[in-house]
């Protein structure tokens, strides 16, 4: 295991300190702390509903932490002004579950989304910037359907060049892998690990398809009841001793996660 | 008993809380109209969503009233002997008080309830979380050139209903039942005033185009993000814009027309 001393995660883009979050009584994360190291691909996996998207909110500061602090390249989210988050989202993109397209626009128009909100660049450079991000996905040819037109893993490939239109420092995936066919499957795990290392960005995929996950990421957190329950690169992680990680990383269905739900012994429920 | 009260007190707390989220929500709405003002398009094309596709129902219904209103107006006036004065009838029926009410219920029937269900949509797909993302604000990106073009739209609307419903009494009176030609216009033109009543009955429908506007998108963007959410988003749009289009017509009437 690394510990937090670690050179590279020294050199966090993200840190993550003390974080507590409640949603009613229910506390999704309590008292978390981890880092996102720069230009790495980092995973956070964890079984559903541990909160993993809820974490990619409180970085892009949609949600507000009930205690810790959360830092991105140098900047305290929770001590930011509205203006201040806004001028950072720039710099950070975020892969929705959905792809989130807008659905009155087409697929160039939503790339360009971005471009014709924060720039004022003239209509040729646009489709120039537009087309070079929509041939990195390699949608190029598809620029002029509507988000209705386009299969689950498309949508997401048009999202992605969305979300580097603006060339930002770092890129949220939300459960990038669910839900795809194995062929779409494949090309977006080639194209997250093609945009770090060609864009020189930071990455953090939120997923529970250990496979894919574990193929491209260089650093793993995995969360369970908002807690950290293991961490360290992948091959740290398939050696790990903790049954928990291990039934997870394996996916093994029975362990310290029981197959059965909590309940009365089932010879006792059948009344014999 | 106390449960009763207890009842009572947690909805009207509720409402309250509504109230005054919807009026947090105007606040920031507001805030995204100079942008509105730099970007005319973005108003544009949806004055041609709530406004110019509401035009085929307000011109029907428009012609409907005013025919019925011809038909009614000229059975009572010609027992006193003076269905000359059809033309005054009709014209101020309209410009006062149908014109204005008819069309913000229909423009809640039909633009409104579209707006909240789009916005709903939206909300649901998450391509407002997406906007947010993006640093783009949704309630001046999405919100305030919806609002704005509603609220431009509904008095356009208003006049357009009022204009027809004169010609469709025009059409009944004089066309099927021989009222004189010009004693219509005639009287017409002398009884109907700019101030007290044109103007008055346009104020009407820019209330009213703020009120439906308003609950139409807030509803929208309250909405629970789910099917069931939008769907009861949609029917509290028309049921609350209505209700709030007659309550508003009421005081307004009561504040305009009093001698």
């Amino acid at each position: 295991m690394i510990s937090s001393h670690d050179p590279v995660l020294e050199n966090a883009l993200v840190k993550v300190r003390g974080l507590t979050f409640r949603r009613g009584e229910r506390a999704i994360f309590d008292d978390v702390s981890l880092e996102i190291p720069r230009g790495k691909i980092t995973a956070v996996m964890g079984p559903s509903g541990c909160g993993k998207t809820t974490l990619l909110r409180l970085i892009g500061g949609q949600l507000r932490p009930a205690s810790g602090y959360l830092v991105v390249d140098g900047a305290e989210i929770t001590a930011m002004s509205r203006a201040e988050l806004m001028q950072l989202r720039k710099r950070m993109g975020m892969l929705f579950q959905s792809g989130a397209l807008l659905t009155d626009l087409n697929v160039f128009e939503n790339v360009a989304f971005p471009l014709r909100e924060h720039t004022t660049l003239p209509e040729s450079m646009i489709r120039d910037l537009v087309l070079m991000k929509l041939e990195a996905v390699g949608l190029r040819g598809a620029r002029n359907l509507l988000p209705s037109e386009l299969s689950g893993g498309m949508a997401r490939r048009v999202a992605l060049a969305r979300a580097i239109a603006l060339d930002p420092m770092m890129i949220m995936y939300d459960e990038p892998f669910t839900g795809q066919d194995p062929i779409s499957m494949g090309v977006l795990v080639r194209l997250i690990k093609l945009m770090n290392d060609t864009l020189g960005l930071t990455s953090i995929v939120v997923s529970h398809d250990i496979h894919e996950a574990l193929a491209i990421a260089d650093y793993v957190y995995i969360l369970s009841a908002g807690k950290v329950v293991g961490r360290g690169s992948p091959a740290d992680l398939s050696q790990t001793d903790n049954p928990w990680v291990r039934q997870f990383v394996q996916a093994l269905p029975d362990g310290p996660v029981h197959f059965h739900y909590p309940g009365a012994a089932f010879a006792e429920d059948l009344r014999l | 008993m106390l449960d009763l009260l207890q009842e009572l007190g947690r909805w009207s707390l509720k409402g309250l809380q509504r109230l005054g989220r919807s009026n947090v929500f105007m606040l920031y709405v507001l805030g995204g109209i100079p942008m509105c003002v730099r970007r005319p398009r973005l108003v544009i094309t949806q004055m041609f969503a709530v406004g110019v596709l509401s035009i085929l129902i307000i011109f029907v219904s428009g012609l409907f009233v005013g025919m019925v209103l011809g038909l009614q107006g000229y059975n009572t006036l010609v027992d006193f002997g003076a269905e000359e004065s059809l033309g005054v009838l009709v014209a101020l029926s309209l410009v006062r008080e149908l014109g204005p009410v008819v069309s913000a219920l229909l423009f809640a029937g039909r633009a409104g309830s579209a707006l909240t269900a789009e916005i709903g949509l939206m909300k649901a797909t998450e391509q407002l979380s997406a906007m947010e993302m993006m640093a783009v604000d949704p309630l001046h990106r999405v919100i305030a050139p919806r609002l704005l073009a509603g609220i431009i739209a509904m008095p356009l609307l208003a006049a357009i209903f009022s204009a027809v419903g004169v010609f469709g009494g025009y059409l009944v009176g004089v066309g099927m039942l021989g009222v004189d030609d010009g004693a219509f216009w005639a009287q017409m033109q002398a009884s109907v005033e700019i101030r007290e009543d044109i103007l008055n009955g346009v104020i009407k429908s820019l209330v009213f185009g703020v009120a439906v506007t308003w609950i139409a998108v807030f509803e929208g963007y309250d909405t629970l993000p789910t099917s069931e959410g939008i769907g009861r988003a949609t029917t509290r749009t028309v049921v609350n814009s209505s209700l709030a289009v007659l309550a508003f017509d009421f005081i307004l009437t009561a504040l305009m027309f009093n001698k």
